[in-house]
């Protein structure tokens, strides 16, 4: 089992949840069990080609999947997958 | 450097600073001749000013063209009630004569552009990214590339803050070595809609002051390549590697952004949000005048519940958030004449444009929103 972390701006589409565990090989078959469980979050992460949006990035550990081997990126147990999308706020 | 003589009334006021060998007379001293641009003069904007003021940084730049709003001061701890209504820039210049006349402060009540960006920043030895909105951060980190200076980012949402700093001068990565890309606009929520915890920004703006210290006294590990998260709920601090992209478009190898652009284009932001046409549209007084008929239209409340909570029109009809209206269309009727509405005619905007191309015809925006029905119609609801 992986942990992905949710951030607070993509919660209200997995049902609040701020983490979810699953079984997977990779970082892409997690992301894809994600958005089984909570299709709405799909577009939120991947652009209408599948791919995975550029402003949102995804770490296992504390590093960037694109300098691992993108979301082929293998997962082990106890790994902690995090979900980091853009986020502006700050002056109003 | 050793020409910056500290008087004896600042050797009084820093005194702690001085007694610590890791600042001394020598660190306060580079203080005193170090500058600080802050863009924003908001959540982030006013710890940062403040203890940068008070920590006795000799030059502080602040950029902002908003005034203070009763709304702002939850957070905003710089601007006061009685500066409400007050230009940010001059409110907070008045707060820090108080707190350190020892130091110069310069405003600019000014949107930064892509015309003024790099004039803006130039005098400064570090930049402060205090805004709030993509196009903003884009322009701030691309001028501060090209000039070399480090750029301090806090940015942050509801509970969960990132800080970092970007200095691809000293071989660190940019903000598009981090995003390439911005979201396209609405799929990101911004504060004003999301909402934010009033401490929220005391703790990244300190956090950002911190290494603008650092960087201006040379002590210490900058958070160069590295994101600091923080999640307020939880009360957890992680650190995430950030890596810089050699083929950066702004601070790779081989740079294809070299002059600053259009970044409201390149936010895919259209200069005229208003893309519904007028047939489209109804003002709260229209509305108000329509609800008082028999051709009443159904009232649709697109914001979340808890906004719903604060105030609402009376006689609405139903309340689905913008965010699940895409699901629930079926619990719409597509012969009825319609009416959206939600805070400010932003997101209803985007429900009568997802609607239509759903096939609803028979709609209109609310334009303005509930601010706007407060002010024209009934004055004595709440607006948030």
């Amino acid at each position: 089992m992986a942990t992905i972390t949710i951030p607070t701006a993509l919660r209200q589409y997995a049902a609040g949840y701020s983490s979810v565990s699953l079984e997977a090989e990779t970082v892409g078959s997690l992301l894809r069990g994600l958005v089984e469980q909570h299709p709405t979050l799909g577009k939120h992460l991947y652009s209408e080609q599948g791919k995975l949006r550029s402003f949102v990035n995804v770490y296992v550990g504390d590093e960037d999947i694109r300098y691992l081997e993108g979301e082929a990126t293998p997962v082990t147990n106890g790994d902690t997958v995090s979900i980091i999308p853009a986020i502006a706020g700050g002056r109003k | 450097m050793s020409d910056i003589k500290l008087s004896n009334e600042e050797i009084a006021r820093y005194s702690r600073h001085l007694i610590m060998p890791e600042v001394g007379m020598a660190g306060q001293r580079k203080l005193k001749q170090g500058s600080v641009l802050l863009i924003g003069t908001g959540g982030l904007g006013s710890p940062l000013a403040l203890y940068l003021a008070a920590a006795g940084v000799g030059h502080i730049g602040l950029v902002d063209f908003d005034v203070v709003d009763a709304s702002n001061l939850q957070r905003q701890i710089i601007h006061g009630t009685s500066t409400i209504g007050v230009a940010k820039t001059e409110s907070a210049k008045r707060r820090l004569a108080d707190l350190n006349p020892l130091v110069e402060v310069t405003t600019y009540e000014t949107q930064i552009t892509s015309e003024n960006a790099l004039d803006l920043m130039r005098p400064y030895d570090v930049i402060i990214d205090g805004t709030d909105n993509f196009p903003t951060r884009y322009l701030t980190n691309d001028a501060a590339v090209m000039l070399g200076k480090p750029n301090i980012y806090g940015s942050i949402f509801r509970f969960e803050g990132q800080a970092t700093v970007f200095y691809p001068k000293e071989g660190g990565p940019c903000y598009r070595c981090l995003y390439p890309e911005p979201p396209p606009p609405g799929l990101v929520p911004s504060c004003a809609e999301g909402g934010v915890l009033g401490v929220l920004p005391g703790v990244i703006g300190t956090i950002q002051a911190t290494e603008a210290i650092k960087l201006l006294t040379g002590i210490g590990d900058p958070l160069i390549g590295r994101l600091m998260l923080y999640d307020a709920l939880a009360m957890r601090f992680r650190e995430l590697k950030l890596r810089r992209n050699p083929t950066c478009p702004v601070c790779g190898k081989f740079p294809t952004v070299t002059d600053l652009i259009d970044y409201d284009h390149f936010c895919g932001i259209v200069p005229e949000l208003n893309t519904l046409g007028s047939q489209y549209e109804i003002t709260p007084r229209e509305l108000a005048a329509l609800l008082q008929t028999d051709a009443r239209p159904y009232l649709l409340d697109v914001r979340n519940p808890n906004e719903v909570a604060i105030s609402s029109i009376p006689g609405t009809d139903k309340v689905i958030p913008v965010d699940q209206l895409a699901e629930r269309l079926n619990e719409l009727d597509t012969s009825l004449e319609m009416v959206v509405y939600c805070r400010s005619g932003v997101r209803s905007g985007r429900a009568v444009d997802l609607l239509k191309s759903a096939g609803f015809r028979k709609l209109k925006n609310m334009v303005g929103g509930i601010l706007r029905w407060a002010d024209d119609v009934d004055t004595s609801m709440a607006k948030y």
